[in-house]
């Protein structure tokens, strides 16, 4: 394949925000959306371009004679040379996953970009203040996730993982004269820098112990049941596989070094992808304007965590440890988001944390995922879910962005009733519903019950746990949308519009991502991502009576719903008055972000920060400051040397000569 | 005589060639044309340089010992002399204005005609495989610099630099001289490669002080403390062209011609002899450079010191006596080329159009003359070696391939030199901080810089920001000297 393409999938995002943020505003507001998002369309058709000729062109490159897809390095140039052995590389690599991400992010990206051109403006075709300014950052945003996935070393992939945690700070941030949008954004990004410096500490005490950066390398330990798929100099995989392999491998703290090595990596997949207790960010970055929260918040950003854990995710498996952990807090996670999920009144902070339940879905299809599990079945089913999770809920997100636009509140009490008033807004917010709850034959439905079905060979105790949030997700999702489309609608005050449906640059989009919705399910992706490479046969591992009870689960979830939801009734005030506690608790998401202000204000902030502060005021500083005042006083008493008479020079240049000379000849004969 | 042997000088007949179109055009052309002159200059150096380039790209550099093995040509060699062409090409750019000017009247050709006869001493000085071609290289890229930094006639500080600048470059001589008389006395040979063998394994007072007295009339031309004194004062006194010139292209020639004379002189009495001399000159050289920078408001003094710390680092580069090292030694001259002259452009258009080179006459030049403030702070950032800009990575590598020497001594010397980054950024950041911070009422108002003025920025910028990101540069430089084409014993 020719590296042209893949160039032109990285370079043209970068060009536009560099274009976009510099000549931004010497255009019209519409200009710069329209070049932006021509732009995007252009990156769109290339990925799509590179992802079908790889995943069908049957290339012998991309697919060999067994039928196992291969890893395909577009290019990889030296950016950063430090020793022999150790260098930085950009590059840019295919294989399934990273074939599939391109597909998703400009997917998403795009339908993001044409929604914004009607969103970010409002009822009287006004745009947005800094409209250039948001699609310079988009393309920033763009820019660096698709360099993120395609990443072919763990470093590249760090570097691209904080440029996207910046761009995410920027758009969270966007309406910087909003104080809660200012702190959002700096919640953010501590919370997931924090993270990082895990991850960091990972890459480098693998890379240490490894000597590689590179994912072909460090990813090709053959495993029992691993076919040898990765090209790789079989003396560098010998000498990996020895390090962690050999009984003397070293240990820290009662566990080896290649297991707190992935858990520290997973603790950076854990900021990014909002695992619990490092998920309280995401709620907040809500802040930000709806069509950044389909994109970042939703489909893309953060899945980055389930993306890392899948990409090493051979390297995962040699430690069962590690994948333990992961289903722990994925199963913790997703149950926690789903109970808070169902109290919440701000629209956006549902679908915030019914995001977070779903990671971590794709996060506990990852740990329960085994070769010998179904060969594997939990790794494709998480990236399944992953694409159709990516569709379907940024629908729904640009589905809550129309009706903020058209009501102008966050509140679903402010809402009631809109079904007659959008009907395009209802329907396809209603098969987002549908398949978030996973109902046959919506896309949900099918990597749901794939996940279920491998939780199910995992464990019995996962599959009823998982289920059972299965369940809580059809529940709270139709509590939103009754709330929303049904129950009596407000009276429109005099002289105002009734709310009505979007533009068609906001319609378009979710029409198309609804129609995905109803037929991703059908996809046949275990032909295309597998975790070893081989094609897949999701028929023969298809189990109906996980399928029958997924569904009847649903039902029930959507069953409850109804009863309670469908009209206003008192059913929901008698249930909050029967579990106060409960209730309050999940109203109050459980009291993280107290704790979290208790942890840091109370307790680090006067154990930690002060003697800090202290330390760096008077050690530090003073050191510093001392420093300073020697090197002034040096300056000073050195100044009469450079007395402007040229018998001086001359002189000081002779004793030079002779001292450097002399001295020599002293110390050395 | 083979006359084929002059094909191997081609860059120097190309500069010699350009040298006398130059003067033609000077002495015969009419008076009304003599404006094209610098132009005209500039143009016929960048065909030469290009023409560098293509000779490189078509890999027909090769290895070639000319005229009873006095002159030798290289890729290496080649590829410094072509770094060194970029420089001399942005000088010229940049001085199209002021060479223009009403003072420069009657002198315009001489200022072109003396730039091009150094550039061809210094071609000599590094081609040259014989003391004999070595001296008069040495001497021709020294004695036209005097009359160039003395072009400023009207100007009484300009005679005083030109006569502080010869009376120390001869006094350097004939120190150089002694120790070339002392090398002659101990081996009776001035062929490089016979001292060469010739000094190894016998260590004697005579060849320490040779070497010391060679070290003393090279370290001149760097500006190594304690030889440097001329150098702010010079700095000063030149015209802004002339110190360009003389801190960037002068410099550069004289490391490289530093690096080959140690090397293949007296590589082998490296760890003996010269090591640990080179050791205290690069630690004075660094701190002291910096503690004068610290207090200069003259931007062209402040420039000059700084120049005299950064020839410190740059001198990095000949201690790690490897291959590594070389090539972060040219990387480092060619960023150093860039950044030094995106300063000096800014500072030369700016006493141009206003006749201010005072650090405080800068102040809250943001506000009146934001484009320039623009580039004087990414010279700034990338001189105090501030990533992403192409001076962090050039000392990056220098220090890198340093500590690739491995000795404790050579951690101790990267350690004091890193310190020394500190104090740098500090006097760097003094600029910046008066351009952008200051609220004062700038005296410097907004003006329009002309054409030649902003192509050489534009370039000089372009290589500040790409040098660094793009690895392209510093990994064919690597590759270039790793295959040791050069033909230095230590690169094998």
């Amino acid at each position: 394949m020719e590296a042209t393409i893949p160039v032109l999938i990285l370079a043209i995002p970068l060009f536009m925000f560099v274009f976009l943020g510099l000549c931004g505003m010497k255009m019209t507001h519409k200009l710069a959306g329209i070049l932006g998002t021509l732009g995007m369309g252009t990156v769109l058709v290339l990925s799509y371009y590179t992802a079908f000729t790889y995943f069908f062109s049957g290339a012998p490159e991309f697919i060999n004679a067994a039928g196992e897809r291969l890893q395909y390095m577009v290019f990889d140039q030296t950016w950063l040379q430090f020793t022999d052995k150790l260098a930085i590389k950009l590059g840019f690599f295919l294989d399934p996953i990273s074939a599939m991400m391109l597909v998703v992010i400009t997917t998403i990206s795009f339908m993001v970009h044409l929604y914004s051109l009607g969103y970010m403006r409002d009822h009287h075709g006004v745009y947005e203040h800094g409209f250039q300014r948001f699609y310079a950052f988009l393309s920033l945003f763009s820019f660096s996730m698709l360099g993120l996935v395609v990443a072919p070393n763990i470093f590249q992939m760090y570097i691209f993982w904080e440029l996207v945690g910046a761009s995410s700070y920027l758009l969270i941030g966007f309406y910087y004269i909003k104080p809660s949008a200012v702190s959002a954004s700096k919640k953010a990004f501590i919370v997931t820098r924090f993270a990082d410096l895990g991850f960091l500490i990972g890459i480098l005490t693998l890379s240490y112990y490894t000597g590689t950066f590179n994912f072909t390398e460090l990813t090709s330990i053959p495993v029992e049941g691993l076919a040898n798929v990765y090209q790789v100099n079989e003396g560098t995989a010998q000498g990996i596989r020895s390090i962690f392999e050999n009984s003397a491998a070293p240990v820290f703290m009662g566990g080896s070094v290649l297991t707190w090595a992935l858990v520290l990596i997973f603790m950076g997949g854990m900021g990014k992808s909002a695992m619990m207790p490092l998920h309280i960010w995401l709620p907040d970055a809500m802040e930000g304007p709806t069509p950044v929260s389909a994109l970042i918040h939703a489909a893309t950003m953060v899945v980055a965590g389930v993306y890392l854990v899948a990409r090493l995710f051979p390297l995962y498996l040699m430690e069962e440890t590690s994948l333990i952990i992961i289903t722990v807090v994925g199963a913790l996670t997703a149950f926690y988001a789903a109970m808070v999920a169902c109290t919440q009144v701000d629209i956006k902070r549902v679908l915030a944390f019914s995001t977070i339940s779903q990671i971590a879905f794709m996060m506990v299809s990852l740990g329960v995922a085994r070769p010998e599990i179904h060969h594997g079945l939990g790794y494709m089913a998480s990236m399944f879910h992953l694409f159709t999770h990516a569709m379907f809920k940024a629908l729904l997100f640009l589905g809550a962005g129309a009706l903020i636009h058209a009501i102008g509140s966050n509140d679903y009490t402010a809402m009631h009733g809109l079904r007659k008033h959008m009907p395009i807004t209802h329907i396809t917010f209603l098969i987002g519903c549908l398949a978030i709850a996973g109902i046959i034959p919506f896309s949900g439905f099918f990597s749901k019950d794939e996940i279920l079905s491998s939780c199910m060979g995992y464990d019995w105790v996962a599959y009823i746990w998982m289920s059972l949030v299965a369940g809580m997700t059809a529940f709270y999702m139709f509590r939103l949308y009754y709330l929303i489309f049904w129950w009596k609608e407000h009276k429109v005050p005099e002289g105002h519009h009734a709310p009505h449906d979007q533009p068609w640059t906001m319609s378009l989009p979710l029409i198309i991502l609804a129609a995905i919705s109803c037929v991703a399910g059908f996809i046949p992706f275990g032909n295309l991502v597998t975790w070893d490479g081989h094609a897949y046969d999701f028929m023969e591992h298809f189990d109906w009576s996980v399928a029958t009870v997924s569904l009847i689960v649903a039902l029930l979830g959507i069953g409850l719903a109804t009863v309670m939801y469908r009209k206003e009734n008192s059913l929901p005030e008698k249930f909050r008055k029967a579990l106060p506690a409960l209730w309050t608790w999940s109203y109050h998401r459980f009291y993280w972000d107290e704790l979290y202000m208790f942890i840091t204000h109370k307790i680090i902030f006067n154990s930690v920060c002060r003697p800090l502060a202290w330390f760096d005021r008077h050690i530090i500083d003073g050191t510093m400051d001392s420093f300073a005042t020697i090197t002034n006083k040096a300056s000073d008493a050195i100044k009469p040397l450079q007395s402007g008479q040229i018998q001086m020079y001359v002189w000081y240049y002779l004793i030079g000569a002779l001292a450097l000379g002399g001295i020599t000849v002293l110390c050395l004969i | 005589m083979d006359y084929s042997q002059f094909l191997a000088m081609k860059q120097e007949i190309a500069i010699l060639v350009v040298f006398l179109l130059v003067f033609l055009y000077d002495t015969f052309m009419p008076k009304s044309t003599q404006k094209g002159l610098p132009v005209f200059a500039a143009v016929l150096t960048l065909l030469a340089t290009l023409g560098g380039f293509c000779s490189h790209c078509l890999g027909v550099d090769a290895d070639t010992v000319a005229f009873a093995g006095m002159y030798e040509t290289s890729p290496v060699i080649a590829a410094i002399k072509g770094i060194l062409n970029v420089g001399v090409v942005i000088v010229l750019i940049q001085s199209i204005k002021w060479a223009n000017g009403e003072n420069m009247l009657m002198r315009r050709g001489e200022f072109y005609e003396l730039l091009l006869v150094t550039l061809f001493g210094m071609y000599l000085m590094l081609s040259a495989r014989h003391f004999l071609l070595f001296v008069i290289g040495l001497e021709s890229a020294s004695l036209p610099l005097a009359a160039m930094v003395a072009l400023d006639k009207n100007r009484y500080e300009s005679h005083e630099a030109a006569v502080k600048y010869i009376l120390t470059a001869v006094f350097s001589s004939a120190i150089f001289m002694m120790g070339l008389s002392f090398v002659y006395g101990l081996t009776g040979s001035l062929y490089f490669e016979n001292i060469y063998f010739a000094v190894s394994g016998q260590l004697s007072t005579l060849l320490i002080v040779a070497v010391a007295f060679v070290i003393a009339g090279i370290g001149f031309k760097l500006s190594l403390v304690p030889f440097h004194l001329w150098t702010a004062d010079v700095y000063q006194g030149a015209p802004t062209s002339v110190t360009s010139y003389l801190s960037v292209i002068s410099k550069g020639a004289a490391a490289f011609a530093f690096l080959v004379v140690m090397a293949q002189v007296f590589g082998s009495v490296y760890s003996q002899v010269w090591e640990w001399m080179l050791y205290a000159l690069i630690i004075l050289t660094i701190t002291v450079g910096n503690l004068f920078a610290i207090r200069q408001r003259n931007m062209k003094r402040f420039l000059a010191f700084s120049s005299i710390s950064q020839a410190g680092y740059i001198m990095l580069g000949v201690i790690a006596y490897n291959a590594m090292g070389v090539a972060a030694l040219m990387y480092y001259i060619l960023v150093y080329i860039f950044s030094n002259l995106a300063a000096f452009g800014v500072i030369g258009a700016i006493e141009n159009a206003t006749g201010r080179v005072s650090m405080d006459d800068y102040r809250g030049l943001y506000r009146t003359n934001p484009r320039l403030s623009f580039c004087m702070m990414l010279a700034m950032f990338s001189l105090a070696g501030i990533p992403p800009f192409a001076g962090f990575f050039s000392k990056f590598f220098i220090f890198t391939s340093a500590i690739n020497q491995g000795s404790v001594a050579i951690y101790v010397l990267v350690l004091i030199a890193l310190i020394n980054t500190i104090v740098s950024l500090y006097y760097y950041l003094l600029v910046v901080k008066a351009m952008f911070i200051s609220e004062d009422e700038c005296v410097i108002p907004t003006f329009r810089s002309s054409f030649g003025e902003r192509l050489g920025l534009w370039l000089t910028i372009a290589g500040i920001i790409g040098l660094g990101i793009v690895s392209f540069f510093y990994s064919s430089l690597l590759d270039l000297t790793s295959t040791g084409s050069l033909n230095m014993y230590f690169l094998g």
